[in-house]
Formats: structure tokens, sequence, C-alpha cells
């Protein structure tokens, strides 16, 4: 799927093929074109020449990458894939423990469930604001939406201690100290936690234009509530998941502020991001490590990209003011 | 071995929390769907919102409250020390030479980084369009949207990679200006005002892919005879993207400067990863994270945050404002 045709679906509008206009359309100065023609290429290879060195390095020993630019390759060819199996499972540089592999398994562990459930809480939600309702479903609504302005950085110390010492008002113990301190957990219920506004938000507009005559009709068969929302709302929503899913996916897996707060004294629960900033102090020393490693974290959000891209844009659209 | 059961047993026990969930979920959905007749929709309304509402507030609302009531104290938060300071913390913020220069800086941000990635993405997706092969070059140039902030600082600290000028470099751009001519160049991330346009040339690397793809829709919907029109009436190039294109995608470019705007003024990972604020690169985010990390002041940290806060609610809520009127109206 490309830009363009994910472009279709984002707008309803479809693009021009490539070279295939109208005559009319066409400047009539040749020059112009060529003009522009060069200057779209030097654009793309300079925003992807970085990426390309950084992986031709990472294939690279680790003499040949200290030792000369990546540029070299194509005068003295040698490639290796071994950088991967070195940063992925025996580590060295600043790693701690063995390798990045456990590090891209709490990555997975944090994202995982930092996705279904807010999915999961927020278009529950978003059903019961927009179908079942009640008298103030409407502020609610505002008031939640509204809260996409308050950046996560105001949340970060007062939840650091309610994680590490619980709430009490007074002796009382309103909130018991779960001892989530340091785990996956206290990441992934963060991640959770700062998702909804944006969740309920993109659920709720897609929800609440589902046909009328289809929820009315399973009420009118006797259907409850929540088994609407389990056997109707839910199915439909589909497409409205998926692109929240993917958005909400990479940012999680991008994160490095979340995962560097609330997780940053226990190695168990660090997801690969951080290790990975860790790394960037051993510039120099292992370069072919640290661009194999790099290039473990972004192979991820890479593949999403190129394979669901359609998604991707929509969410990005969407979700452009998060954070 | 180990490590595979370890991480294994991890991912489990995130498998059954979630399972937990649901479970519980499906259980309470199971004994409510019971209810019937004046309390099956409140029951229904408080199972379906409470859960969302429990994690705002918990998650979003009470710490909120509670950092602007900590930028009014001193350093220690727990225990008997908590002293009201008044706006001392904020007085700080605004008078300190540090903290002062790092809210300039940060302003130095906001006005270019959005400015640029928002002028090369118009100019992209303008020049892009009825080219061959234009598929692949808009995938180049957005390919970084993608990539983690800590990935592209990686990425762009290998092409800044400094050597001494007698021995073989690994830097791209030292290589480059050395073949230039520039027989000594300078390391590029310790000199100082230097090395903050650098760091700014990646976030606009990665930020001029999201400028492209959305003003590039919003050129494409412009009726293909308004362009006919113009150009009958002898506007082409420059007079057609003056006169015709700019007037009918301005408020798409408003709304892509914002959001770039609200991204760049919360920019922590970048500098944080390739200088950690050091060199004379600090800007806000970063600097309210040191302060209550490294320096243990929860005060100042907070006072920070509010002021973060309070320069993104306009931008945010211009933003999401627009955005609503555009795609749900």
């Amino acid at each position: 799927m490309s830009v363009d045709e994910a472009l279709v679906t984002e707008t309803g509008e479809t693009p021009e093929p490539g070279g295939l206009t109208p005559p009319s359309h066409r400047e009539p100065v040749k020059t112009h074109q060529r003009l522009a023609t060069v200057v779209v290429v030097v654009m793309s290879i300079l925003w992807a020449l970085p990426v390309f060195g950084f992986f031709v390095t990472s294939l690279r020993s680790k003499a040949e990458a200290e030792g000369s630019g990546w540029w070299t390759v194509f005068v003295h060819p040698s490639l290796t894939f071994s950088n991967y199996i070195d940063v992925l499972f025996h580590g060295g540089a600043n790693i701690q423990g063995g390798g990045l592999f456990p590090y891209a398994m709490n990555s997975l562990a944090i994202a995982i469930p930092a996705t279904i459930i807010p999915i999961i809480v927020a278009s529950m939600a978003a059903y019961s604001l927009s179908w079942v309702r009640f008298k103030s479903a409407d502020t609610v609504y505002f008031i939640i939406f509204g809260l996409q302005v308050v950046p996560l950085q105001m949340s970060l110390v007062p939840l650091l201690q309610l994680y590490s010492h619980g709430a009490h008002l007074g002796s009382f113990p309103i909130f018991p100290n779960l001892n989530l301190h340091g785990s996956i957990a206290e990441v992934w219920i963060s991640h959770t936690m700062f998702s909804m506004p944006l969740a309920v938000f993109l659920l709720y507009n897609f929800i609440a234009q589902l046909p009328n005559e289809l929820i009315e009709a399973a009420r009118v068969d006797g259907a409850n509530f929540l088994y609407i929302y389990r056997r109707v709302v839910m199915p439909l929503s589909l497409p409205a998941i998926a692109s929240f899913a993917i958005f909400q996916f990479l940012w999680v897996w991008n994160d490095l502020l979340i995962g560097l707060t609330f997780s940053a004294k226990s190695a168990s629960a660090q997801p690969l991001t951080v290790q990975l900033q860790q790394l960037s102090g051993t510039f120099g020393s292992h370069l072919e490590l640290l661009t194999a490693g790099g290039f473990v974290t972004i192979i991820i959000p890479m593949i999403v990209f190129f394979s669901l891209q359609r998604y991707f844009v929509r969410g990005l659209l969407a979700g452009s003011v998060k954070g | 071995m180990h490590l595979l059961t370890t991480s294994l047993d991890k991912l489990l026990g995130v498998l059954e929390a979630v399972g937990g969930f649901v479970a519980i979920l499906a259980f309470l959905f199971w004994l409510a769907g019971k209810v019937r007749g004046r309390f099956e929709k409140p029951i229904a309304n408080i199972l379906l919102l409470g859960p969302a509402v429990l994690l705002l507030l918990i998650g979003l609302v009470i710490p909120a409250i509670r950092t602007i009531f900590l930028s009014f104290r001193g350093q220690y938060v727990i225990g008997p020390d908590v002293k009201y300071v008044g706006l001392a913390n904020y007085k700080w913020a605004f008078t300190d030479p540090h903290t002062l220069h790092t809210l300039v800086r940060t302003a130095e941000w906001l006005v270019i980084v959005p400015l640029v990635s928002t002028v090369a993405g118009l100019v992209f997706a303008l020049l892009v369009d009825r080219m061959k092969y234009q598929v692949i070059a808009k995938s180049l140039i957005f390919m970084p949207t993608a990539i983690s902030f800590v990935g592209a600082s990686l990425i762009w600290k290998y092409v800044y990679q400094y050597r001494a000028p007698n021995l073989p470099q690994i830097g791209l751009l030292s290589e480059v200006v050395m073949k230039l001519g520039w027989s000594h160049p300078p390391n590029w991330l310790l000199s100082s005002p230097l090395n903050t346009f650098l760091m700014m040339v990646i976030l606009v690397w990665i930020e001029t892919g999201f400028a492209m793809v959305i003003m590039g829709a919003a050129l494409r919907s412009i009726p293909d005879d308004v362009i006919e029109a113009a150009r009958v009436d002898g506007a082409k190039g420059w007079r057609l993207f003056r006169s015709v294109q700019l007037p009918m995608i301005s408020s798409t470019v408003t709304v892509v400067i914002i959001t770039i705007m609200t991204a760049t003024l919360k920019i922590f990972d970048i500098v944080y990863t390739i200088t950690g604020g050091n060199f004379h690169t600090d800007v806000l985010s970063n600097e309210m994270y040191s302060q209550i990390f490294e320096e243990f002041n929860n005060g100042r940290g907070s006072a920070l945050a509010v002021i973060l806060f309070l320069a993104v609610v306009p931008l945010v809520t211009v933003s999401i404002l627009r955005l609503r009127k555009e795609r749900y109206a």
C-alpha cells in the first residue's frame, strides 16, 4: 500500500497517476520540469542516505566500521550478519544483561496490553456516550475530548509517587501501594491512561456515526445494551479500531519518555528505546553494535509502515496532537 | 535458553493480565445483563464508562492538578519539608540564566522547525506531483515518521560523528565538507549554537514527511476545473501557486504548522539522546526531566511542566478544533 493509495481512501479523491496527466496540465517550459526532478531526486537521496549508511554499517565488522566510512564499502565490499546476533543475544557495549533481545520482548510486553486495553475501555466509553446516553453525556464527552490538551509531562511526578507510595487521605490509604514500581505493568498502565483522551475521541467519532437502524433493530429484538456493544458496535468499529491500534502500537513502541520515567531503575522492565538511548554513549567504541541495535528498533515500525500505510496515515492524521 | 524462557514468561504474564481484564469484564457484562427495567441503563453506563473515567482521573486529571500544586512548593515532596514557596519556582524559571536560555532555545526550535518542515513538505508535495516514480520518492520522505526519535537521533549522531582531520572519517557530514575543501571542520555536536541547528535538522527530517502527506492530500483535493480555469487565465507555476493553490489549502497549512509546533514544544528524546542537554542545547522538556530526575527538584520540574502545559494549550486547542471541524463536520 503506497502513500498515494492511502490518500485515495483518506480524501476520497483520485490522485493523478504519475506521468499520465492530460497534456494541458504539463508545464510548457521543459527546464522547469527538469529542475523539479533534480530537486525531488536530491531531496529523496538526502532523506534516505542517513538510514542507508546506518544500515550498511550494521553489516560491517567492528574493525571496518571504526576504521573507515561506510561509503568505502562500495570499494571493498565485505558484509556480515554477526553484529545482529551479537547485539541481540550476547550483549557487549553498555547493554545490561545478555543482549537486546529481552528488551525487545519488554517492548512487546508493554506495547501489546497498552494497545489492546485502551481499545476495549475507550470503545466502551464511546459507545456509552454516543448510544446508551444519559443526561450529561455530551458534557462528559467534551471534557474527555478537552483533556487532549494536557501534556503527559504534567502527570509524571504524581504518577511516580502513586506507584511507589500509593495514595493516602490523611493516614487512610485510598489507593493501595500495589508494588508496581519498576515493573512492566507500571509502564503499560501509564501508556493506557495517557492514551484515553485520544482513544475516546477517535472511537467516538466513528461509533457515533454507526447507522441508527442497526442499533435500534437490536434494541427492538430485546438485546440489552451490553450485548449490542459486543455483537453490533465492536464488529462494526473495526476500521476505526485498526487505525487507532496501529497508531498506538507505534507510539508506545517508539516512546522514550514514559519508558524512561517508569522503568529507569529496573532493567527487567525497560523497553528497547531506553537501552538504545543508553547505548548512544558508546559511540565510537561499538559502532557496529549500535547500528545493528538501532536497526532492530526501527525494523518493526518499518514493517508496519510499509505494510499498513493506509491505516498508518489515518492514525497519524487523527493522532497528530498526542504527546 | 534462560533468555528465551524469561522473555516468554514476561509475554505470557502480560497476556494473562489482558485475559484477566477481559474475563472480569465479561463476567460483569453477564451480571449486568441480568438487570432489566429502570436500572438497566444506568448500570450499563456505569460499567461502560467507569473504566475510562477512572483511568482518566488517576492518570491525568488528578496528577495534573497535583503538579500545579507542586509547582508552588519547594524541593521535597514527601515528608514534612514540603514548603509553600509561592511563585519562587516560576521566578527561577524566568530569571535563572541557564533556564532562561533553555526557554529561548525552545522558542527558537518552535519557530524554525515547523517553518522549515512545512516549507520543505509543501515544496516536495508540489514538485513530486505528476512525476514518474513519485510513489518511491514520497515513501522515502515519509519513512522517517515511522522511526522513533531515539532511532532517528542515533542515525544522525552517526552522520555528525567527528574524527580528527588526519584520520579516516566515519561521519558523513565531515567527509562531505572535507571533500568540498573545508580541511578542519568543527566537532559538530560540541559547537554551540551549531549543535542546536544540527539537532533541529533531525526533527525537520522527521516532520517533513508528515507535512508533505497532509498538504499533498489538500493540494489534490482542489477541484481540477479550478486549476484549469486559472491556467486558461494564464496563471502557471509560481503565480498559480500563490493566487490559487496556496489560498485554497491555507487552513491545512495552519493545521500542519500548529501540529508540528506542538510536537516541537514537547521535544525531549532527540536532545536527551544526542547531548543530554549539555553543550548549550537544553530545551524545556529535557530541562524538566533533569530537574525532576537528576536534581530531584520536583517543585521546579513541576513549574516547568506547567509552563509547557500553558504553551501547549492554545496550540492544541486550535489544532483539535480544526481537526474536528474538517474531518467530522
